[in-house]
């Protein structure tokens, strides 16, 4: 584990005065507060140390201990665990004057033990002062770390409501996916992100999908477009065809002279409208008019015939 | 009337350390809506999270009435731009070949 340099962190040095500490402080939680900047992890991030680095250095008592172990912290608890050994040895054998390196380091760490627990603080923070905040009364109270998730969709599935049991940081959370969710589009779970700190609200989980492209539709908002293959015969003297729509398969009449590129609306057969029941957007088909390749001898007299009658219009 | 979804401003300002004034300000401001009824007040659930928003970047940043009322104003800015860029993003995927 890392030794943290929560003076680095404020860009302070270590003689900063209180106001110093104060005023670096505010100054950075203000350039990197979630509120301000929402869903941005490193941000995020940059935010807790900067809390951690205030929680440490605006607490007198807190300051002067990390300030007397510094960088040697975890050298401090091997003498604190030498300081209980000998402790131990003159209990054992009646003792005598020696007091080795006792005080100092066996007392400053078992009264970090009074901080309390919880919160999101880091590992160095936990080892060195043994919980997270809740040091004194009137402490602010901080929100915990807001998570943020990527949840992958089929376009088929974001187009029915249904539940989804995700595991966030060991939690499983089940949720409700309204029908017609977009793809980037970011909903909030409230509570579900990291643990407050001083008593302080959790953060909240911020789940984005992510849907992927269906090789049949595309989307576009609640409509959906797709492109129809016929051929030329159907084209030309109408007909009927069948097509896929989301909710089954549906016969649509294909008007004689349909030219290629045809656009035709089928209303209501697009994609749920999200968070409103009943509501659906139209679903488009483009024509695609096939031309026949490979023809036999016989059709190449019949579309000659034809170009010729044509001609003679 | 149903009261289900109006949280007591009273309870909210208890629960998280703030004076009334601070709430009246806000709605002086236009940034949150207060709903009197039989001379209670209420702020309506849906307003809860904006408001404990606003709270939070009064306490923690120390920021006052006409701060918080810009930058809730930017804010409200950003998140319309996001959701314009999601849609253009979107639509762009119409033209794009899997």
């Amino acid at each position: 584990m890392a030794f943290i340099d929560y003076y680095k962190i404020l860009g302070l040095d270590k003689n900063a005065s209180d106001k110093d500490i104060k005023a670096a402080y505010r100054k950075l939680a203000r350039q990197y507060h979630p509120d301000l900047i929402p869903n941005d992890p490193e941000a995020n991030k940059k935010f807790q140390q900067i809390n951690e680095a205030n929680e440490v250095l605006s607490d007198p008592e807190k300051r002067k201990k990390y300030d007397k172990y510094g960088e040697h912290w975890q050298h401090g608890e091997e003498h604190e665990q030498y300081a209980r050994q000998q402790q131990q040895n003159r209990q054992q054998y009646g003792g005598g004057q020696y007091s080795g390196f006792g005080g100092g380091f066996g007392q400053g760490f078992e009264s970090f033990e009074n901080f309390g627990d919880g919160g999101d603080f880091s590992d160095f923070f936990q080892q060195m002062f043994g919980g997270s905040g809740g040091r004194t009364r009137g402490q602010a109270k901080y929100r915990g770390q807001d998570f943020t998730a990527e949840l992958h969709l089929s376009l088929r599935e974001a187009a029915e409501t249904h539940k989804q049991t995700l595991t966030v940081n060991g939690k499983q959370i089940r949720i409700t996916i309204p029908a017609g969710v977009e793809n980037g589009q970011t909903i909030k779970i409230a509570g579900h992100g990291g643990p407050g700190s001083n008593g302080g609200p959790a953060g909240d989980l911020y789940i984005t999908f992510a849907i992927a492209n269906d090789p049949y539709f595309k989307r576009s908002g609640a409509d959906l477009y797709v492109n129809i293959k016929t051929d030329l015969y159907t084209a030309v003297l109408g007909g009927e065809i069948t097509i896929d729509t989301l909710t089954g398969k549906v016969k649509l009449k294909v008007a004689a002279g349909t030219q290629n590129g045809t656009k035709v609306k089928l209303k209501g057969k697009g994609f749920p409208v999200y968070k409103k029941d009943g509501e659906f957007g139209d679903l488009y088909l483009t024509y695609e008019v096939q031309l026949p390749t490979n023809i036999t001898e016989k059709q190449r007299e019949l579309f000659t015939q034809l170009a010729e009658s044509e001609k003679v219009k | 009337m149903s009261t289900a979804t109006l949280i007591s401003t009273t309870e909210f300002c208890t629960w998280h350390q703030v004076e009334h004034t601070f709430i009246h300000s806000l709605s002086e401001a236009g940034l949150i809506e207060i709903t009197l009824i039989d001379q209670d007040e209420f702020i309506h659930e849906t307003q809860l999270q904006r408001l404990e928003k606003m709270v939070r970047l009064h306490h923690e940043l120390e920021i006052n009435l006409a701060g918080i009322e810009a930058i809730t104003h930017l804010l409200d800015r950003v998140e319309a731009m996001h959701q314009e860029m999601r849609l253009l993003k979107n639509r762009l995927r119409l033209y794009e070949r899997d």
